[in-house]
């Protein structure tokens, strides 16, 4: 096992137990903090297939700036403890095991596609659809993809206003 | 023995690890003596005196005490985040460390091609920017695991500012980056080196005054430094932040905060200053003797002022640093030690001059109220570092035509 292995495992495990511990925590701030674990997680998953600028990307935007505000919010509220209400039926009988079924599904599918091929998870193919270079991604970013990119900004520019709307409205 | 021969890298990043941190860590003790000798100059104070000559054994006397306080953990506390807290602020003023290169990319130590950095990334800037945007959950996570009411306000003033000032501290250096068209370090000094006009060094400086003023005040303000130290202001909270931390879990959150400085100071060095590159023209070949020359003179005072003391301590240690310095001294004129001593001479000097810079804005400048920080934030700095961003994109365009 190299290194490269052992910090995909390691990663792995990490975002997995930061993404229930997310779900499982009691305190909001907790489970704030278990989602920053998580996408530190993924950054380092990144970083392993090659891409330095998307994983810097995302700590830098995901944790450190709007993870920021949600923490920043939480304690501006003094979000207490949540109460834990009764788990509807619905959510018991069926997205259980539903969730449990694509789970195994998605475990089986992934199995079956990378069997047999050593390095996939470290990086042997998705890393060859990644754009390595900034210069690159950021051609493709501002030529290719540039309406779905602009679009993008007017949508986040759009939730400011709406926030902006709900804050003054007179009450 | 075998993991060594097959992980190279390893062993050589293990090496420079513990070389910087030695170095980093006597640094940010002595900093802290400095801060207080240069406040207290600036006072008319004579600061720390009696431990060790000039008291220049207190840093060493503060961390004893330090580690021998009682560490006290609020029973309200909410543990984990309140032990973590103060680790997660160290760990990441330091880790930010290893991507600071303090030299040239290609020098030779011992016949061994070796880059003055720990870890070198093609994107090392943004690297940098994403790990110091984490620092920020140390002190949210301080004020509000602590369960009290000064460290809660204390963090919740530190996010808000931090989140503020966050934004023009970033679009700062989109200037730089336009100008360099890089991420990497090492391109972005290397398109620092040459002349304007034969006599002005190439830095960026000069077509980024405007970039280098909104960082170096983002920059104080994302350390909460004087006049920006609204998350511990002691006439208000207390301490802030940290009121509840006690023992050494306190001490790390000031080391965290010198480390910071070191950080900043660093960055500015390398983006606006022209990083290790000398100012003076490389024909002037008199220069290469400018870091013995200075270590020189520094021993000559040191023995002559030791002789000259009052303190007994001060007559027989600083002739003894005295000497040790004009050793070294020497030791820089030989030809196998010039070329290397070179980039680490003018980066450390640099970053010295932009530390001497903070502790003179916190010797001179009163606090900012808390409405004047935001308003100054958001109305004066975002604005002033957007123009900035227009003018420069609309420059290097207009120069690519």
């Amino acid at each position: 096992m190299n290194i490269a292995m052992a910090v995909f495992i390691a990663c792995s495990v990490m975002a997995i137990v930061g993404a229930l511990a997310l779900i499982l925590a009691r305190e909001p701030v907790h489970s704030a903090l278990s989602l920053v674990l998580v996408m530190i997680s993924l950054a380092i998953l990144y970083l392993l297939l090659g891409a330095a600028f998307i994983a810097a990307i995302q700590i830098l935007v995901y944790a450190g700036a709007i993870m920021v505000l949600f923490v920043f919010v939480i304690m501006l509220l003094n979000a207490g403890e949540e109460v834990r209400t009764n788990v509807s039926r619905l959510a018991k009988w069926v997205g259980l095991p539903l969730g449990i079924f694509f789970l195994l599904e998605m475990a089986y599918s992934l199995f079956h596609e990378f069997n047999g091929r050593a390095g996939a998870a470290t990086g042997g193919t998705f890393g060859a659809l990644v754009p390595a270079s900034t210069e690159q991604l950021s051609m493709k970013l501002f030529t290719e993809f540039v309406l779905p990119f602009e679009l993008t900004s007017i949508l986040i520019l759009i939730a400011v206003l709406g926030a902006l709307v709900l804050a003054k409205r007179e009450s | 023995m075998e993991f060594v021969t097959h992980h190279p890298v390893l062993v050589v990043s293990l090496i420079k690890i513990a070389i910087a941190l030695f170095v980093v860590m006597t640094a940010l003790a002595y900093l802290t003596w400095f801060e207080r000798k240069v406040v207290a100059r600036i006072q008319s104070r004579w600061g720390p005196y009696w431990v060790g000559p000039h008291g220049l054994l207190q840093p060493l006397a503060d961390g004893i005490k330090f580690l021998f306080k009682e560490d006290i953990v609020p029973p309200a506390a909410d543990k984990i985040s309140y032990v973590l807290a103060p680790f997660l602020a160290l760990a990441l003023a330091l880790t930010t460390l290893a991507l600071i290169p303090i030299g040239p990319a290609t020098i030779t130590i011992l016949g061994q091609p070796t880059q003055l950095v720990i870890s070198h990334s093609s994107v090392a800037l943004i690297l940098l920017f994403a790990i110091s945007s984490i620092g920020i959950y140390a002190v949210v996570l301080a004020g509000w695991s602590s369960n009290s009411k000064y460290p809660l306000m204390g963090g919740l003033r530190s996010s808000a500012q931090m989140i503020s000032y966050e934004v023009s501290l970033t679009l700062s250096v989109v200037g730089v980056l336009l100008i360099a068209g890089s991420f990497d370090f090492y391109d972005i000094v290397g398109g620092q080196s040459g002349r304007w006009f034969h006599f002005l060094p190439k830095w960026h400086i000069i077509p980024q005054i405007l970039g280098f003023i909104c960082y170096l005040t983002a920059a104080i303000a994302e350390t909460n430094r004087v006049p920006f130290d609204l998350p511990e202001a002691e006439t208000e909270l207390v301490a802030g932040f940290h009121t509840e931390y006690s023992s050494f879990k306190f001490a790390m959150f000031f080391m965290a905060e010198y480390a910071n400085m070191i950080t900043v100071s660093c960055l500015a060095t390398l983006l606006f200053l022209g990083g290790w590159l000398s100012p003076f023209p490389a024909t002037w070949h008199w220069q290469l003797y400018l870091p013995a020359a200075g270590l020189i003179l520094a021993g000559i005072g040191l023995i002559v002022g030791g002789l000259r003391g009052v303190q007994l301590s001060a007559k027989l240690v600083f002739p003894v640093l005295g000497i040790v310095c004009l050793g070294v001294g020497y030791l820089c004129t030989f030809a196998a030690v010039m070329p290397v001593i070179q980039g680490p001479f003018w980066f450390i000097a640099k970053v010295f001059f932009l530390l001497f810079f903070y502790v003179w804005a916190r010797g001179t400048l009163p606090r900012f109220r808390y409405d004047q920080l935001m308003s100054f934030g958001w109305k004066f700095l975002l604005p002033l570092s957007l123009i900035n961003l227009v003018l420069t994109s609309l420059v290097v365009v207009l120069r690519l035509r």
